[in-house]
């Protein structure tokens, strides 16, 4: 080949023009040819496209991106949705951990959190992720109502006495179950100083309704008859930047929820965002029972300065 | 030598009596069965349990069961590595049952389960941090090594039945041969035998005391008022052998009646028995002093709730019939001799039995309904226990079934090792066999 360019340059052969506009020719064809095959591919996908469907869908993806997809180009995965749900709900959200404040001050016992969270989470009136007590500290001390949930604690008796790991803490501090995976002993209702933890006894609300539907570990749904359920800090929520279920439909401002790691907290009520640090400071905060040791992520301000009267709850 | 073999097998026949016996278990075996079909199908929500008192009969019944499984260790191991010679009629009767309790409770266990067709994830999924783990490790090494014990001494005597019992029924037979693993009694045969059981004997003392501590664990491992104790593993322990020898005490009287056993059964192994029941009574009573007086004196507020509730509460006709009909009235009457005599000290050792199941449930569920929040917007069901009849109907298909196990153990098999009782009497039943 080298020995033919050489030639090429040094000889000035006649016949050496034709052939290279012979080469130039069949390369021009060549890129037509090419050029044609593509615009008749092209078009023919365009065509099937339209045949197909016509219609596109908006998704969320996993970064909390929102695209929009056309139908053709949706692949269903090898993975069932459950397994996959599972293994996501593992993980906890990079770089956050998840807090709650709940300002005792303000509760007027409205129920709205515990309404929401039934609701989202599939549950039956009496089961109760989120509860509000009538409690009284001491004799002579004014009674109050306190909402009670999970206290996410950082060291979780109910995590360690678990014996097939079906619930675990994970890295932004939630606590989760997965119901794919519990057997239902109840050893972790029993551990749990807080009762926060509530058990499928009988077939779960709707249970035909949502029969075969692929399971949120983040949600806890749809809830299985035989294993336990209890307050997620609505971790589906938290993947999608919003404010749990609870938080969101209080009234009456009682609850903040943020990320410690930004040392902010949001109201949800008045989805106004505050210092965690200096709200914890300046208002005597306190957690449930700190002396068991279980280190709760859920903060309680003292119910002082209240400017409504109490009315006990009448159940 | 043949009284001793006839008088100690002439049991093993079919009989009315055991068809009638055995038909009425197994009836009482499938109603409660059918409870339990139930309960596979609607859920555990066809229990009295709810959330707060999620633990109910099932849990104090299993913990009675692993309870009663551990006076084999306590007859077999302990008195008789001491060398009480007194022991060796009793000592089948023991590991009888040691064998069916422990076999069971792992049953009862699973009837708690919300999910047991998950019962394969305690093994794929195991996590060593769970108590229920080393629960179920311990349970069933402490439940291998009572079958061994069981078996082992019944080879010698598998061989002189099979030789030398004529009436051995013929379906038996190759059942006794295949057991008495070729005996021919031969010095190698015997070291070997005797090393094993010795070496057992030895073996079971911890996996006993692990049992019973891994269990009373399962509550002690929980920071709740009434369970939160340091001594529950002794106190659960001792606990076990009042209720296991009350169990061996009916268990000999029953046998001494049925199976004509007076000769072999005496009102001595009565009186030495009873001995041994006020011995680890008076042990039971020195925890149970303990575990009530050191809060009871300190009264922290979650303990005062608990305390009052058991003593002066909703408990407290039980909790007064417990302590002083199922264990202060027994002591005192088992201090005289003629209440040491089989009549009596049976009726003494059920009123003991009965005493030591409720006192399960008493550490079971008080500490359930009185968690340290208040149970408040709930149904009146979640606050207050009561068993339903399906609930009491799966704890009756348990106590059947170890009735079953016990009964065709001790129909089929001497109930008094032949062997022992023969050398013990300076007799040799086995010279024959080589000849």
């Amino acid at each position: 080949m080298d020995e033919n360019t050489v030639n090429k340059k040094d000889e000035q052969d006649p016949s050496q023009s034709s052939r290279r506009n012979f080469l130039k020719n069949i390369g021009l064809l060549g890129a037509g040819v090419a050029a044609g095959a593509g615009a008749l591919y092209s078009g023919d996908i365009f065509e099937k496209k339209k045949a197909a469907t016509g219609e596109s869908k908006v998704l969320l993806t996993q970064d909390n991106r929102l695209v929009e997809v056309d139908s053709l180009e949706m692949k269903a995965l090898a993975k069932n949705p459950t397994k996959l749900m599972l293994e996501k709900g593992r993980e906890g959200i990079e770089g956050r951990r998840w807090v709650m404040v709940i300002d005792l001050s303000k509760c007027r016992n409205a129920r709205r959190c515990i309404a929401a969270c039934q609701d989202a989470h599939q549950l039956k009136p009496e089961q109760y992720h989120m509860n509000t007590l009538q409690m009284q500290d001491a004799p002579g001390t004014s009674p109050y109502h306190m909402p009670k949930n999970c206290q996410h604690c950082d060291n979780p008796p109910c995590v360690a006495v678990c014996p097939v790991d079906a619930t675990y803490k994970r890295g932004d501090g939630i606590v989760l179950i997965d119901n794919e995976r519990c057997i239902g002993c109840r050893f972790c209702m029993a551990a749990c100083p807080y009762s926060a933890r509530i058990f499928q006894w009988t077939s779960p609300k709707d249970a035909d309704k949502h029969a075969g539907e692929a399971y949120n570990v983040e949600l806890n749904v749809p809830q299985k008859l035989g294993t336990i359920s209890k307050c997620l800090f609505s971790a589906d929520r938290c993947r999608e930047g919003k404010l749990p279920y609870c938080v969101s439909a209080c009234p009456n401002g009682v609850y903040y929820f943020g990320d410690e790691n930004e040392d902010g907290v949001t109201n949800g009520t008045t989805k106004e965002t505050v210092r965690l640090s200096k709200l914890l400071r300046d208002n005597g905060a306190y957690q449930l029972m700190p002396e068991l040791g279980t280190k709760p992520r859920v903060y309680y301000l003292p119910p002082k300065n209240r400017l409504f009267p109490f009315e006990p709850s009448t159940d | 030598m043949e009284k001793i073999i006839s008088d100690l097998s002439h049991h093993i026949r079919l009989n009315k009596g055991f068809f009638l016996w055995m038909g009425f278990l197994v009836l009482a075996f499938i109603a409660c069965l059918y409870a339990y079909t139930r309960q596979l199908r609607y859920g555990l929500g066809v229990a009295g349990i709810r959330d707060y008192i999620s633990w109910g009969l099932y849990i104090s019944n299993f913990v009675f069961f692993v309870a009663s499984s551990l006076i084999g260790m306590l007859i077999s191991a302990v008195l008789g590595l001491i060398g009480m010679k007194w022991v060796h009629p009793i000592t089948r009767i023991a590991e009888t049952i040691a064998v069916a309790f422990a076999a069971v409770a792992g049953l009862v266990i699973v009837m708690d389960m919300g999910r047991p067709e998950r019962l394969a994830y305690v093994f794929i999924y195991a996590r060593f941090q769970s108590p229920i783990l080393w629960d179920v490790t311990v349970i069933t090494t402490y439940f291998v090594i009572s079958l061994l014990l069981l078996l082992l001494p019944l080879i010698p005597d598998m061989a002189v039945l099979y030789k030398r019992f004529a009436n051995l029924p013929g379906w038996l037979k190759p059942v006794y041969k295949a057991l008495s693993l070729n005996w021919t009694d031969h010095p190698e045969q015997n070291r070997i035998i005797h090393r094993s059981i010795y070496i057992l004997l030895i073996l079971i003392i911890p996996a006993a005391l692990s049992i019973h501590t891994v269990t009373s664990w399962l509550f002690a491992l929980t920071v709740r008022p009434g369970w939160d104790s340091t001594i529950f593993g002794p106190y659960f322990v001792s606990g076990a052998f009042v209720a296991g020898s009350a169990a061996v005490i009916i268990a000999m009287y029953f046998f001494r009646k049925n199976y004509k056993l007076q000769d072999y059964l005496t009102d001595l192994h009565f009186n030495n028995m009873g001995k041994v029941l006020v011995l680890v009574a008076f042990v039971y009573l020195y925890f149970n002093i303990n575990e009530y007086l050191v809060p009871g004196y300190k009264l922290k507020r979650a303990d005062a709730i608990h305390l009052g509730e058991l003593m002066s509460g909703h408990f407290a006709v039980t909790f007064w019939l417990v302590q002083v009909g199922g264990l202060l009235i027994p002591i005192i009457l088992m201090l005289f001799r003629r209440m040491r005599r089989p009549l009596p000290l049976t009726i003494i050792s059920i009123a003991v039995v009965l005493g030591a199941w409720f006192k399960r449930y008493l550490i079971v569920v008080p500490t359930m309904a009185h968690p340290y929040l208040p149970i408040q917007h709930v149904p009146d069901n979640f606050k207050v226990y009561s068993p339903t009849l399906i609930e009491i109907a799966i704890t009756l298909l348990s106590f059947t079934l170890v009735l079953i196990i016990i009964t065709l153990i001790s129909k089929f098999f001497p109930v008094i090792p032949i062997v022992e009782t023969a050398k013990d009497k300076g007799l040799d039943p086995l010279k024959s066999i080589e000849s």
